[in-house]
Order: structure tokens, then C-alpha cells, then sequence
């Protein structure tokens, strides 16, 4: 039994140690987004004298509420596109008997090897050739594009878990098969969909090499490429960049936090079993 | 009747759309563009055969990249599969309190839903060499000859990233692991506590083997991730000081968008390509032969 209460004390003392590596960094950002300039150069391990909110005040005016705006605009349309096309296209490929299903499936999760360097050029020219370069649907479209093999991966072996009685009951009750869809599949599988809304978004929302190439007018920038504009706007203000840093990163961490369960069942109920 | 059987294809058609246009046509074009002379801003191409592919295999930071990105790979099997995987069996211990393992568990994902953007610039600031957290703390610690100018240091630029990227996505790797290692049955682990296992005894002959399908899934995410390394690098030091922490992803975009090498660029990705597709035919494999 001693030897038991060793153990978990030294089992808990690892885990609270790789949770300080976690935090350190982020609290010295949150404690030095509260600070003048000058006390930051003077020492940045000290506590504020006076907390400084208004350097997020000035961060968010400086910009960051236009890029907050656009990242959502793309987010939730790309979110949607996700996962309705996702949904029907597994739907497709699991609840028929269809001749080049199999070859379709393929065809899709070959999708997920296809990484986006590697279509960045040709991508470019075609947004340009389709006059959507510098749009926001520039990034939604290939958002969608590049995030279906993954998510229908996802929602194919969780819509396959579903037996087909219950199908075949909504059949004899004279359902066609949108509505099955509608009205059976889509209620059981809420779980998949949030663990795939959830993997999406945070893919979608921090996403920065296609923000960067397809976008050039500032009023349509997203949070990530923001930031890297941020750099040039504040110059030498440091602290004021690090209050940026930290808004911009808030509402994923708040969000999960907020779902981390229903995100956990998502991916516990056979999800991820791959 | 012939609606009836058109149905399922409606239903796959939308999507298959989006796939083929927005992700199959532009991957077949960048291996068409990788044999021309073409540049961003005018329609002409000029064919060049092999040219394109002689100057990447020659040019002088190929093996520098090469280096840079076996170094990411290697060090984040290493960090994020290994050491995330062992955290993750340490945390479905039976020690452990559910309450507990579930804290520890959301601490160590939250890095993985900050952009990699704002992880780059916080970090510029942590590796900062005057007021950064990380030289005022060896200071602190009186350890002021152990202090380095971190990402200004061509020999550590490279290891400064590729800690950063430890930072930010080890806990990513545990928390899938762990939701792997929940979906193994309790029967299992009941069983074999009769049978007198002690719990590394369950860990390797149980958890890891029936988890199996997940940590190559997790192999395969981390390595394919370390041949498209991209955003880190660009954030925190651009490839520099000169070129010592240069990187394949990297070098493409520069090539595209600095200089107005297309050519180059579409080789760059080709090489990309054909490293992700061999890895990817192997995660395909795995992944079908669990459904047997």
C-alpha cells in the first residue's frame, strides 16, 4: 500500500509539472499583455504595477475585431459546407447498394494524402482564372474541398454503426430516403458531427497558408494572417501585440472547454477508431 | 425507377465536386507545371523537361532541408507519439481519478487549438534573447552563461521550432490515445488483472496492441505534418539566419511568391507529394485491414 501512495504522488507530481511547461508560456504572455512597454523591457517576469487593459482595448480597435469578423464569416460558412456535403456524401456511400461506391470512397479519402502545398500554385491561378481570388470565397472553397476526405472518413464508420432496422422501419412508414437521412441518421449521429465541427473548425479558423496566398485586401484578412500584419502595424509595441496574440487565441480554448465532453463522446463513439 | 437509382449518386455528387475540382485538378496540374518555365503573373509556360528538377535536387539548401525536416519527424515521434502515448497510459491509470485525468488531459490539448501563427509570435517573444521568457528566467535562476540568442543561433533556430511544435501538439497525440485506449473493453483489462497483470505488464500486452490502428493513425498524422511544415517556420524565423532552418514547405511558398519560380515551386511540390503519398498508401492499408 506505501508503495502504491509513492507512486501516485510521484504520477501526480509529473503531471503537474508538464501542466506548468503547458501554462508557463501563456501566463507570462497574459502577465506581460497587462504591462507598459517599459516595464516589459525592464522585466518581463515582474507583475504589472497597474494592469493595462486598455492594451486590449487598443489591440482589438487596432484591427483585430475586423479579422474576428472574418475568420467567423469564413469559419461558420466552411463549417456548414463541411458537414452537409460530408454527411450527404457518406450517406451516400454507406446506406446503398450503389455500383462505384467503394471507387467513389476511394477516390475521397485518397484526398486526405493530397496535401495543400501541394495544390497551393495551380490553386492560386484557378482562383484567379475564376476571378474569386481575394474573396472570402477563395478560402471557403478549398476549406471545403480539403477538409471533406477527413471528415467523411469520420462520419462513414459511425453512419455504418447504425443498424439497418431502423431504416427499414422508417421505409414501411412510407419515408423517403432524404427524410430517412433527415430524420434518423442526422439525430443519432450528433455526436460524430461535433467531434467532426469541432476538428474542422479549429483547422478552419487557424488555417494561415491559403489566408496568406489568397487573400491580399486587408478588410477581408483572417485572425492568423492578422496577426502576422499586427507585427508591422503596432511596431515596437510589444505589449500591445502580446494582448492580440492572447484575444485572438481566446474563443477556441473557451469553446472547448465549454465542450470538451460532447467532443470526447464524438470521438470515443467509435469515431476515430479508424 | 431510374430516379431510384440515380438517388445515391445525388447524394455523392456535391461533394465528389468539391474534391475533384478543388483538390484533385490543382495536385495533377502542380506535377504538369513542375516540367515548365511559368511565372504568377502571365498565362505563358514554357517547356523545360527535367530542368526544374535538376536545379531543386542542386540547389544548395536541398540537403539543409532534407535535415531540417527529418529532424521534425524524428524528434516528434519521438516527443509527441512516444512521450504522448506513455502520458496518455499514465492517465488512463487506474491512480488516477477520473476528475483528475480529465483536467490534466483538456490542459495539455489547449496549445493545439491556439493558431499556429499566435503560437509563433508568443514564442518569438519567449526565445526573445533581451527580455524573453526564457533568457529572464536563466538569468533569474543565475544561470546567466546557459542564455543563447535562441532563434538567432543558426545552429539552435531549427531545435527552437521543433521544441515549440513539442509544446504545442504532444497533448493532441495524448488525448487521441487516450480516447483509443477508453474504447478498449474494461472486460479485457478485468481479465488480465485476474491473470495477476500488473499494470505495465496491461499497458503493453493489452492497451497498446488493441490501440494499435490509433498510433499508427497518429505515426502517420505526425509524419506527413513534418514533410508540410509550413507556419511555424514562417513566423518565427523565415527560414534564417541564411537558410539554416530552412524547410520544404517553406522554400515552395518562397519560391512561388518571392521569387516567381512556378517551376521550381511545382517540383517542390511534387517531392512533397510523392513522400505524403507513400506514407498515405501505408495509413490507407492500415486503416482497411481493421475493417477485416
Amino acid at each position: 500500500m506505501k508503495k502504491q501512495t509513492v507512486l501516485k504522488v510521484l504520477l501526480y507530481a509529473l503531471f503537474i509539472l508538464l501542466a506548468a511547461i503547458i501554462i508557463l508560456p501563456l501566463a507570462w504572455m497574459f502577465l506581460n499583455s497587462l504591462k507598459t512597454n517599459k516595464e516589459l523591457f525592464q522585466n518581463s517576469l515582474a507583475l504589472p504595477e497597474v494592469p493595462q487593459f486598455g492594451n486590449w482595448v487598443k489591440a482589438w480597435q487596432s484591427g483585430l475585431y475586423r479579422y474576428f469578423g472574418n475568420s467567423l464569416i469564413v469559419s461558420v460558412i466552411s463549417l456548414i459546407g463541411i458537414l452537409v456535403l460530408s454527411s450527404l456524401l457518406a450517406y451516400g456511400i454507406t446506406r446503398f447498394q450503389t455500383k462505384g461506391g467503394g471507387l467513389i470512397f476511394l477516390i475521397v479519402l485518397g484526398g486526405m494524402a493530397l496535401s495543400e502545398q501541394v495544390a497551393l500554385v495551380p490553386l492560386y491561378k484557378i482562383l484567379k482564372a475564376i476571378h474569386i481570388y481575394n474573396t472570402y470565397l477563395a478560402l471557403i472553397l478549398p476549406y471545403i474541398a480539403f477538409r471533406i476526405p477527413f471528415t467523411v472518413f469520420l462520419m462513414r464508420s459511425y453512419f455504418l454503426s447504425i443498424p439497418k432496422e431502423l431504416e427499414e422501419a422508417a421505409i414501411v412508414d412510407g419515408y423517403n430516403s432524404f427524410q430517412i437521412f433527415m430524420k434518423i441518421i442526422v439525430p443519432i449521429s450528433k455526436p460524430v458531427f461535433s467531434a467532426c465541427g469541432i476538428v474542422s473548425l479549429n483547422h478552419v479558423w487557424n488555417e494561415f497558408l491559403f489566408a496568406n496566398v489568397f487573400l491580399e485586401s486587408k478588410k477581408l484578412m483572417t485572425i492568423p494572417i492578422g496577426l502576422m500584419t499586427f507585427k508591422g502595424d503596432l511596431r515596437a509595441d510589444y505589449t500591445g501585440m502580446l494582448a492580440g496574440i492572447l484575444l485572438a487565441s481566446m474563443p477556441l480554448i473557451i469553446l472547448f472547454l465549454c465542450m470538451s465532453r460532447q467532443f470526447i463522446r464524438g470521438l470515443t463513439a467509435g469515431a476515430v477508431k479508424g | 425507377m431510374r430516379s431510384k437509382k440515380r438517388t445515391p449518386y445525388l447524394y455523392m455528387l456535391p461533394g465528389l465536386l468539391m474534391v475533384l475540382v478543388f483538390v484533385y485538378i490543382p495536385v495533377i496540374a502542380n506535377c504538369v507545371y513542375s516540367f515548365f518555365r511559368l511565372s504568377s503573373y502571365s498565362q505563358g509556360m514554357t517547356f523545360v523537361g527535367l530542368d526544374n528538377y535538376v536545379r531543386f535536387f542542386r540547389n544548395e539548401t536541398f540537403w539543409i532541408m532534407i535535415r531540417n525536416n527529418s529532424l521534425y519527424c524524428i524528434i516528434s515521434l519521438i516527443v509527441q507519439v512516444g512521450f504522448g502515448t506513455v502520458i496518455a497510459l499514465l492517465l488512463e491509470s487506474k491512480l488516477v481519478k477520473t476528475r483528475a485525468r480529465n483536467i490534466f488531459r483538456n490542459i495539455y490539448y489547449i496549445p493545439a487549438l491556439i493558431s499556429l501563427t499566435a503560437v509563433g509570435l508568443m514564442f518569438t517573444f519567449v526565445y526573445e534573447p533581451n527580455l524573453g521568457l526564457l533568457n529572464s528566467a536563466l538569468k533569474a535562476l543565475g544561470l546567466s552563461s546557459m542564455t543563447q540568442s535562441w532563434l538567432g543561433d543558426s545552429k539552435l533556430a531549427i531545435y527552437c521550432i521543433i521544441a515549440m511544435s513539442q509544446w504545442q501538439f504532444t497533448g493532441y497525440i495524448t488525448l487521441l490515445m487516450v480516447v483509443a485506449f477508453q474504447n478498449v473493453s474494461e472486460d479485457y483489462i478485468e481479465a488480465a488483472i485476474v491473470d495477476g497483470a500488473g499494470p505495465v505488464r496491461r499497458a503493453i500486452s493489452i492497451l497498446i496492441p488493441l490501440a494499435k490502428e490509433q498510433l499508427l493513425v497518429c505515426i502517420i498524422i505526425t509524419i506527413i505534418g513534418a514533410f508540410k511544415l509550413f507556419t511555424e517556420v514562417y513566423s518565427t524565423t523565415a527560414g534564417g539566419p541564411g537558410n539554416s532552418s530552412q524547410v520544404l514547405g517553406l522554400f515552395l511558398y518562397q519560391n512561388a511568391f518571392l521569387h516567381d519560380d512556378l517551376g521550381m515551386a511545382a517540383v517542390t511540390g511534387v517531392f512533397i507529394f510523392v513522400i505524403t503519398m507513400a506514407i498515405s498508401i501505408v495509413q490507407i492499408r492500415v486503416s482497411r485491414s481493421g475493417e477485416q
